[in-house]
């Protein structure tokens, strides 16, 4: 079988590690060869982040380079633009429409691109972009955006609900897991 | 049992099964969670220790003890630590000893990319070099047996892609801890001169025999293919050559670079048609086989700069391109920068202000020299700031005395800083050193330090006092302020650049993103009272931006530190943001 590429990427601290040790989980689980590649260390204060995630019958590289993602999961909107050429011809990004301006942006030496949405679809990238701060928040934190969106991306596999659920509660502490569980199932059908 | 882990974990747990009784080490990315993991089993001693020299001396002594031991740092750490390590080449153990170094190729969090495959040769001791999870494992696990058999420390080299990755090992059952007596041997554990040289030539017949054994160890292997191309590789490189060529090459899999085999080299270069090297930095294999008497492609055709990739290689054979999306719009950098409430911003605004000129270090802190603060001049080592800033100002006199300091996190000053202030009040340098005392060790993940009050395990622990410190040796100038109040670091600076003797500030704040901190509720801008200065700007604050031509704080990062609301001369920034 064909090794599925998967990449979570954002800005450093919003929990994207998390949100690989869950996929990392859940495929052990199902039985592939895993490798999931992160990030630690001084990216992890605000620069860019990029985890690598990819299964299959047997994975060699921990790491995904050009046209090779069939997934991106972006954390934040910018950061789908920037790892955008990654992603295999005509896949599939599943985009926060959170928009976190960079220092450069802040202090005026750069803009923020207005239309990244607009222009990765114009080029063949099924986008699905959700507004998964506010579904966070609908489930009771901010901090949740990750799995909200890792519920977006449950719906492109075959894995059953119940086992994503499973792979949350050995991932979460306890006292967490009902609000993520709440979440899941509001990304899951938002 | 199987379990997906990062290869640092697998390191731990492979000491762990091996029989290790103790682990020291200083953190530094991207070796730290090998000694984090350890410390979560009760049944060994794990402790940081204040650097990487201590730290492999603490467990030399433990190995010297008749106790498995085991030490981990960064591939700069190996710099600091090499003193013991060079020498312990000669001592040898007693009970097993192995030192886990973690290189950085591509420099995600580290101020150079040297190989540490050079000290392996250099130190005449022996090296391992996993692939991935399952061989960090394995090759931890047996690095102990290799460290009595042949009665030296053993070097266990990882790098960011196998430290950071996750993938699938064993774990197996922890195997007996033995202590083994201790026995006085002068002639072994005395390296004055008489013993040394007779030590070394035992040196020379141990690499000898090293590489005898590297003819069939278990850590290198030949997985035959197609024999048109044959590639010699090792460590996360055999991992890409894998993903381009599958098992359409024949592959010779280096897992010990340090010694390397001689016949299984020969033997195999002479069975492909045509031999290539691919090893991620320094040309050490390909060297070797140039020794050996044959010309590999390596170097010339691959950089030593860097990480590799799949398409590292797929490009250098001529591999086409993958389509793949191009994006028009250009993605502004999204560099690394400290976070909204930091402690240091503070005292770096108050620095910048003050046209400073900074000698920085390493840590969290190092970002100060990030726009648009821009408040850092240097950074070189760690300990650098406090010892380069003596002789800064020995070279550029008076005046310079009265416009630069010195920036250290307090870690870092535990680290190697504290002796550079002994030179400064030893040598009477009219220098001023701040030390950025956040009571954490930050940029590697908060780990515990003899400023801080606790051990590794979280347990209250002996504590170093700075200011009695700094006293003790010399200082009489020494205070304390809080980076939160721009006045008083304002008024702090002024006067200690301005006195005629050496003098220690103290800034001092916990990290934002401790546990136990607890944050104020987020500020807001009175639109109608914000002139769009943009004074609050320089900050370089996450939380501020310019929205419509006003001043903006984004209340889901804003912590509430209220330096911002000190800049603003308007009153426009307030408290009452929105809650979280």
């Amino acid at each position: 079988m064909k090794t599925t590429n998967i990449m979570i990427v954002g800005v450093g601290g919003q929990g994207s590690l998390l949100a690989s040790k869950l996929l990392g989980k859940l495929l052990t689980d199902e039985g592939y060869d895993v490798k999931v590649s992160e990030v630690h260390g001084m990216s992890q204060r605000g620069g860019s982040v990029v985890t690598y995630v990819r299964f299959g019958e047997k994975v060699y590289s921990p790491i995904i380079t050009e046209g090779e993602a069939d997934y991106i999961v972006s954390f934040e909107k910018l950061e789908a633009a920037r790892w955008a050429p990654c992603l295999v011809e005509g896949g599939q990004i599943i985009v926060n429409t959170q928009e976190i301006d960079p220092m450069p942006v802040i202090i005026g030496a750069a803009t923020y691109p207005s239309d990244i949405l607009s222009e990765l679809t114009a080029k063949g990238v099924k986008v699905d972009a959700v507004d998964a701060l506010s579904l966070a928040l609908q489930a009771g934190s901010a901090k949740a955006v990750n799995i909200v969106l890792m519920a977006r991306l449950a719906k492109h596999f075959e894995i059953p609900y119940e086992k994503w659920i499973a792979a949350i509660e050995s991932t979460v502490a306890p006292k967490f897991f009902e609000l993520n569980r709440k979440a899941f199932e509001i990304g899951y059908y938002a | 049992m199987k379990k997906l882990m990062i290869g640092n974990e697998a390191v731990a747990r492979g000491l762990y099964e091996g029989g290790i009784g103790l682990v020291s080490s200083y953190p530094g990315t991207p070796s730290t969670e090998i000694t984090e993991f350890l410390a979560k089993y009760d049944d060994l001693h794990s402790e940081w220790a204040p650097n990487e020299k201590v730290a492999m001396e603490v467990a030399f002594g433990a190995s010297l003890g008749g106790v498995r031991a085991a030490c981990a740092m960064k591939h700069v750490g190996l710099n600091v630590a090499a003193d013991p390590l060079f020498t312990l080449s000669y001592t040898g153990v007693n009970a097993g000893l192995v030192v886990c170094v973690a290189d950085d190729p591509a420099m995600h969090s580290s101020q150079n990319e040297q190989d540490s495959r050079h000290y392996a040769i250099a130190a005449k001791v022996p090296m391992l070099e996993p692939s991935d999870s399952a061989e960090a494992l394995a090759f931890s696990k047996a690095a102990f047996e290799l460290s009595e058999r042949f009665d030296t420390p053993v070097l266990l080299r990882m790098c960011t892609r196998v430290a950071h990755s996750r993938s699938v090992a064993e774990v197996g059952e922890r195997g007996e801890v033995v202590k083994k007596p201790y026995v006085k041997d002068g002639a072994k554990y005395i390296m004055m001169p008489g013993n040394a040289k007779r030590r070394h030539p035992v040196v020379e017949a141990r690499t000898a025999a090293l590489a005898e054994y590297a003819e069939n160890c278990p850590f290198n292997r030949v997985e035959w293919g197609e024999t048109d191309v044959g590639i010699i590789t090792s460590g996360t490189s055999y991992q890409y050559v894998k993903e381009v060529f599958g098992e359409s090459v024949s592959v010779l899999k280096i897992g010990m670079p340090n010694p390397l085999p001689k016949r299984l080299i020969l033997d195999f270069a002479a069975k492909v048609k045509k031999l290539y090297v691919i090893e991620e930095l320094d040309p050490i294999l390909e060297t070797h086989c140039r020794n050996l008497g044959f010309d590999p492609i390596g170097k010339s055709l691959f950089s030593p700069i860097g990480e590799y990739s799949q398409k590292t290689i797929a490009a250098a054979f001529g591999l086409p391109k993958k389509p793949t999306v191009t994006v028009d719009s250009a993605a502004p950098a999204r560099p690394p920068m400290m976070c909204a409430g930091c402690p240091h911003r503070g005292m770096y605004y108050t620095l910048a202000k003050n046209k400073v000129t900074v000698l920085g270090d390493i840590g969290c802190y190092t970002l100060g020299a990030q726009p648009p603060l821009s408040a850092v001049d240097s950074t070189l080592c760690m300990g650098a700031s406090v010892s380069g800033i003596h002789g800064f100002n020995l070279a550029r006199g008076k005046e310079a005395e009265g416009k630069t300091v010195a920036v250290i996190g307090d870690s870092t000053f535990m680290h190697s800083g504290m002796t550079g202030l002994v030179n400064i009040a030893y040598n009477g340098s009219n220098s001023t050193v701040i030390i950025l005392d956040n009571s954490i060790t930050g940029m590697t993940g908060h780990q515990q330090n003899p400023t801080t009050g606790y051990n590794i395990k979280g347990d209250p622990a002996g504590k170093v006092d700075l200011e009695a410190f700094c006293r003790a040796i010399g200082i009489r100038r020494v205070r304390v302020v809080d980076p939160y109040d721009l006045a008083a670091c304002d008024k702090a600076v002024k006067e200690e650049l301005a006195a005629e003797e050496p003098s220690v500030i103290i800034s001092r704040r916990p990290c934002v993103l401790l546990k136990y901190v607890k944050t104020a509720p987020p500020l807001r801008v009175e639109t109608d009272k914000c002139r769009s200065c943009k004074r609050c700007m320089t900050l370089g604050c996450p939380a501020i931006s310019m929205k419509d031509g006003k001043a903006h704080i984004d209340a889901t990062l804003c912590v509430g530190c209220e330096v911002c609301e000190q800049l603003c001369a308007f009153g426009a920034i307030v408290k009452g943001g929105d809650e979280k």
